[in-house]
Order: C-alpha cells, then sequence, then structure tokens
C-alpha cells in the first residue's frame, strides 16, 4: 500500500482550466474523500492519479516516486469507474481475472486469486454469471473485486456508489469502509454526496473550481470550515452568514448585531474590509424569550428527530435546527440567539474564516 | 364495446393485418425475379427459351453440368464408339451428342469472388474499425474535415474515377490480380466502413478501455480484448454491407480483370451455349453465386440482433 502525494498539480483543458496547482498528501492506508460540486475538479484529480489523464503541470508521487507522467498501466493503481465498465462480453469470473492476465500468473494462481477475492466480496456464487444478469450491487461489488483483485497500491473511486438506491447505498458506504480497513488499502474517494464522505472519510478534501479549499478531518472540516464555500457547502442545511458592518480587530471579542451586542470567540487576526459575515450553524442558534433577535417564522421543515426553522430578519434569512416537538407556527414572531462560543467571522473580501480562540 | 385488453400503444388486429398483407405482397414482387432465375437454372436449354414461358416443366440439371464443363458436339458414329459413360454427367451430356472436353472456368471464378470477396470484406472491416476507434477517441487536428473527405469519395459513384485506375492498375502491375481487387473494393468500402463503425464506436462507453489500460493492458490489447469485442454488431452490420458490395461489384470486375483474378459476375452472363446464351447455365451460376452472400448475412444477422451490451452498464 502506499503514500500518495500531489504537488502543483495543475490541468487546463484549452482555456478551461480544471485543477489548479493543487497540493495533497494522501497518507498510507488513509481513505481521502474528494468532495465537491460537479465540474470542481475531483474526477480530473483522481484521472490524473490514475494516468488516465496526463497534468498540464506538477507532479504526482506515488511511494516518493513520480508517476505523473507513467501510462495508466505503469503505475499499479486499481479504479472503480461509476458505470462499473465490466466487460459485457465475460462473465464474472473473466472480469475478475481479466487483470491478472496481463501479469504471469499460472492459471491456479489466477484462480485461486480470483476465488479469494470472490469470497471476500460474497460474490463466489456468482463467478459464472454473466454480468448483465447481475444486479446493480452484485455489479458494484464485480467491480470492486475486478479493483482488489491484484492487490495494488492504490484505489481510486470515482463516485461508485453514485447509481445506487439510496437504501442499498448506505450498506455498500459500510462495506466499503470495512473492506478499506480489512485489506489495508489506501483509497482515494470521489463523490458529491457529502453524507457518503463523512461516513467514510478519514479525511475530506473540498474542491471548488479547480482548488482545494480545505483537506482535514470531517469532524474539521464541520466544525472549522476555512472558508466560506466550504462552510455552505457541508452540513444540510449550510452554515448561516449573516452581514456584519464593521471592521473587525485582532482581539475582538463581541460584535454589533442590530441594537444588541454578540460575545464571539477571541479573534486573532482583523480584516481590512467592513463587509464580513458572521459564520454559525442552525444548531449553534436556539430560541430564546427575550433579548435575542427578532424575526418571523418563514418555513418550517419537518425532518423526524428535528426541525429547521427559516426565520426572516432584519439580517436576512437565517436557518434553526431545533426539537421536533417546538410548536412553532408561520409567521410567529420569535426571538434567537446563539448557543456556544463557536462562532466563525468570515472576512467579506476574500471570503477566508479568520483565526480565534475558536478557530485555531 | 372497446377491446381494453392491449395497451393503446400496441398495434390493433386491422393495422397488423394491414402490416402483413403489404409484406407479403411485397416479399412477392421481389422474390419472383429470384424464383424465375431458380427455375430457368433447373430447365433444359429448349425449355428456357421457349415462348410462351414454362411456369411448370421437367425439371433437369443439364444447366449445372454445363456451368461446370466444357464440351464439344461429336457425330452420332463416334459418340456410338466411345464406351458407355461412367456417370450421370456425362450420359447427360451424350443424350444432347456431346462430350466433355474439361472443366469450365466457373470454379476458379467463383473462388476468386470468394477470395475477393471476404479479403476485401476483411481489410474494409479491419481498417475501418482502427480508424473508426482514433477518430471516436483522439483528438485527431481538423477531424470534422477529415471525415467529410472520407466520405466524400461515395458522392460521385466509384466508376466515374475508373480511367484513371485503369491507367494506375496497368503501371503498377495490379491490373487482373487478387491483391489488386481487394485494394481496390478495400477502398472503396472503407469510406462507408469508418463511418458505420465511428458511429458504434462512439456509443461504447470510454470506462471500458480505460479500465483495460489501468489494470496493465496497453491500449493496443486494449481495442482488441474490450473495444472489438463490444464492437461485434456494428462489425456485422458493416462485414455485411461491404461484402454484399465487394461480392456483386460488376463494372471494376469487368474493367480490370480477364484472367486469372476475374470474379464471378463478369463471367457468368458470359456463358456461351450452341447459338446464344445458356440461360440454364447462367440461372445455375447465378444462384450458386447467391448462396454465400445468404449465408454470410443469415449468420452475422444473429449478431445484429443480439446487442450483446445491452444492460452492461447501468445508465
Amino acid at each position: 500500500m502506499a503514500e500518495i502525494e500531489i504537488k502543483n498539480l495543475h490541468k487546463s483543458f484549452g482555456n478551461f482550466v480544471a485543477v489548479k496547482n493543487s497540493n495533497l498528501v494522501i497518507e498510507n492506508r488513509e481513505f481521502f474523500v474528494l468532495l465537491g460540486p460537479s465540474g470542481c475538479g475531483k474526477t480530473t484529480t483522481l484521472r490524473m492519479i490514475a494516468g488516465l489523464e496526463l497534468p498540464t503541470s506538477g507532479n504526482i508521487l506515488l511511494d516518493k516516486e513520480d508517476v505523473g507522467y507513467l501510462r495508466a498501466s505503469q503505475r499499479d493503481i486499481a479504479f472503480v469507474f461509476q458505470l462499473f465498465a465490466l466487460y459485457p462480453h465475460m462473465n464474472v469470473r473473466n472480469n475478475l481475472a481479466f487483470p491478472l492476465k496481463m501479469q504471469k500468473f499460472s492459471k491456479t494462481e489466477v484462480d485461486a486469486k480470483v476465488m479469494e477475492a470472490a469470497k471476500l466480496l460474497r460474490i463466489d456464487h456468482l463467478l459464472k454469471s454473466k454480468v448483465s444478469s447481475l444486479s446493480g450491487g452484485d455489479r458494484q461489488r464485480v467491480a470492486l473485486g475486478r479493483a482488489l483483485v491484484r492487490r495494488p497500491k492504490a484505489f481510486l473511486m470515482d463516485e461508485p456508489l453514485g447509481t445506487l438506491d439510496a437504501e442499498f447505498r448506505e450498506l455498500m458506504c459500510l462495506e466499503l469502509r470495512k473492506l478499506h480497513d480489512d485489506i489495508d488499502a489506501t483509497t482515494v474517494y470521489v463523490t458529491h454526496d457529502q453524507q457518503e464522505a463523512m461516513s467514510m472519510a478519514d479525511r475530506i478534501a473540498v474542491m471548488n473550481e479547480g482548488e482545494v479549499l480545505q483537506a482535514d478531518s470531517p469532524k474539521i472540516i464541520y466544525n472549522k470550515p476555512k472558508t466560506k464555500f466550504v462552510a455552505n457547502f457541508i452540513g444540510s442545511p449550510g452554515m448561516n452568514f449573516i452581514p456584519i458592518k464593521e471592521k473587525i480587530t485582532p482581539n475582538q471579542s463581541s460584535i454589533k448585531l442590530l441594537d444588541s451586542s454578540l460575545k464571539i470567540p477571541e479573534q486573532r487576526e482583523g480584516t481590512n474590509s467592513n463587509e464580513n459575515f458572521l459564520g454559525v450553524r442552525p444548531e449553534n442558534l436556539r430560541l430564546v424569550s427575550e433579548n435575542g433577535v427578532k424575526g418571523n417564522i418563514f418555513g418550517v421543515e419537518y425532518l423526524g428527530s428535528r426541525k429547521i426553522l427559516t426565520v426572516e430578519t432584519q439580517l436576512g434569512n437565517i436557518k434553526i435546527r431545533v426539537d421536533s416537538d417546538t410548536q412553532v407556527k408561520i409567521n410567529e414572531q420569535i426571538q434567537f440567539d446563539t448557543l456556544n462560543n463557536n462562532q466563525i467571522i468570515f472576512d467579506g473580501s476574500n471570503d477566508m474564516a479568520l483565526q480565534s480562540e475558536f478557530m485555531s | 364495446m372497446m377491446d381494453t385488453s392491449r395497451s393503446p400503444s400496441e398495434a390493433s388486429g386491422f393495422s397488423r393485418k394491414l402490416a402483413a398483407t403489404i409484406i407479403i405482397v411485397y416479399m412477392v414482387v421481389t422474390l419472383i425475379p429470384i424464383s424465375w432465375m431458380v427455375a430457368t437454372s433447373f430447365k433444359s436449354v429448349d425449355s428456357a427459351i421457349s415462348y410462351p414461358p414454362e411456369v411448370f416443366f421437367e425439371p433437369s440439371l443439364e444447366g449445372y453440368v454445363n456451368l461446370f464443363t466444357n464440351r464439344s458436339r461429336q457425330p452420332k458414329d463416334y459418340l456410338d464408339s466411345l464406351p458407355p459413360p461412367d456417370t450421370w454427367y456425362e450420359e447427360l451430356v451424350r443424350s444432347r451428342e456431346m462430350v466433355i472436353t474439361g472443366p469450365s472456368k466457373f470454379l476458379p471464378r467463383y473462388s476468386n469472388s470468394l477470395i475477393i470477396g471476404f479479403g476485401a470484406t476483411f481489410f474494409s472491416v479491419f481498417l475501418g474499425s482502427l480508424a473508426a476507434y482514433a477518430l471516436s477517441r483522439f483528438k485527431v487536428p481538423l477531424k470534422d474535415d477529415l471525415l467529410f473527405f472520407i466520405l466524400s469519395t461515395r458522392m460521385f459513384p466509384p466508376i466515374a474515377v475508373a480511367v484513371p485506375i485503369f491507367i494506375m492498375y496497368r503501371k503498377l502491375g495490379l491490373g487482373d490480380t487478387h491483391v489488386g481487387m481487394i485494394i481496390l473494393y478495400t477502398v472503396v468500402n472503407l469510406s462507408l466502413s469508418v463511418w458505420l463503425l465511428k458511429g458504434f464506436m462512439d456509443e461504447i462507453p470510454r470506462e471500458y478501455e480505460e479500465a483495460a489500460m489501468i489494470d496493465g493492458y496497453s491500449r493496443m490489447q486494449a481495442f482488441f480484448k474490450v473495444v472489438l469485442p463490444q464492437a461485434t454488431t456494428g462489425i456485422a452490420a458493416t462485414a455485411i454491407f461491404c461484402m454484399i458490395f465487394s461480392w456483386n461489384e460488376y463494372a471494376f470486375a469487368v474493367l480490370l480483370t480477364q484472367f486469372n483474378a476475374q470474379t464471378a459476375p463478369p463471367f457468368i452472363p458470359t456463358i456461351i451455349g450452341e447459338g446464344g446464351l445458356d440461360w440454364p447455365a447462367i440461372g445455375a451460376g447465378t444462384t450458386l453465386f447467391l448462396i454465400p452472400v445468404m449465408i454470410f448475412t443469415v449468420v452475422l444477422r444473429k449478431h445484429l440482433l443480439r446487442g450483446i451490451t445491452f444492460g452492461a452498464v447501468r445508465k
């Protein structure tokens, strides 16, 4: 298994820049997820690691060896495609054996390895089946089997669960993560689904417009997003951004919000701009009976274990997460304030989070 | 009362019957010349040219015997002096007061047709699939112009360039050779084959060869092991078209071949009997000529219908 390092990786297609000077280190045995909206460059990055696209500039190191400009076949990496790409003219056994036939294994060795992979994925009863007769989940398993049968240095997966039913996807998430741990794999996994990313990843890299915005554990990505984009993209619903019309200075520990003053974590940085944003997650707001920010209930989403309230205020629409038994009516006037001292100030000039007592 | 047992998108009983009737009428119309030709091949020379034409006749294998043999007419006393005939066909020839002097040129011409037809089909499909793959997958400069240029070779009848080709072939020594005819038919078919196959290649997701290349195969190996098997449907369709063209081609064959590489189409209509064309022999030659291309089409039709890639990719 292997460590993958990406250095100043850049890829452009004509005038379109798909990946901008990205740097990442994916550690040995890590489950690493590239997360971002479609067109953010995550798949292009993955395809460059695989050798299906060549970088415009930059390096890809696999176990310290520069493989960035080698053929895909020379990299010892496996790839699982979103559409599985099982060879339709071969049965399951031949699909699994296909990667091995290129390496000089005897027939008994090939059979043994195919059997081992098939047993691991519980598809050993399907070996003689035609690919076209398999269900989506079994195809997914065959695709995984074909990837792991030759024990490559790393697994690359491009939204492999994207086409499965929601119910089955959750199950496969668990199976994938368990498989990863069982075979001590290094996995790079591309998805646009934050829930998939959060539930499986050791670390997540959030990408947008070709740039890696932040690469951290799911917990840090969620609680301490480095940019407004990450804060908004992660979490359902995303973070609230409340405009604040004042310049932030270092050591500042409260801000003015309408008429009242709000305590915030002590800032370590200041801004030049006086158009900034206060970032606060919906679950860090609570309804109060007095001394809060006033607003009218605009919408209520019932989500079983909780309710998301959309509140119309002078500061814009704000989402608040409350217990599902909280009784509110549309257009009712309520007040709310913040819970916990974990608000984040985003610099309005560049959308970056300011360092603070909480962020550092 | 409404018949609700069928869905509104299905054809009604009446339109099905109408469709069947039209198909049967069309089939009869197209089959008349073919059945007349097959019938002629089993007639005797006299009955083939009798007027009014005979629809019912006594079948004879004379046409087939004449097709495969050269014969000469002999006086009766010479025939009587010969030992009795060993075979049924010799007996048949003797009854017409002739003897067999040797095999005709039909078999060599027929095998020329087989060699040139299958050879040209193989190369058209093989080269076409390589070109189609490249045009489908790679960034080729001026790709669209190139494709138009390839197609433009079919915008005039091939025979329009007969004279330059004739001169070229004479200079190059390709006239009346198998190689020359295979090259010629390959070239004529290639544009069709590139265009048809490119359509099929475009339909095959790139992920297949990408998967193979990641699994350690070169692009060439991936092409042969993964892409081509999935293009079977397209290859079968293209091969049928190429085969039908090369098999039936007449004009260039007349112009460029005479002895060594002459194919069956220019040979069959020139089979001369006594005092004119030997219609039963011509009928027999044409009937036999139909068979290979018919078998070829029927065999490949299975691939056309099977559509092996169906269901392999979940979209």
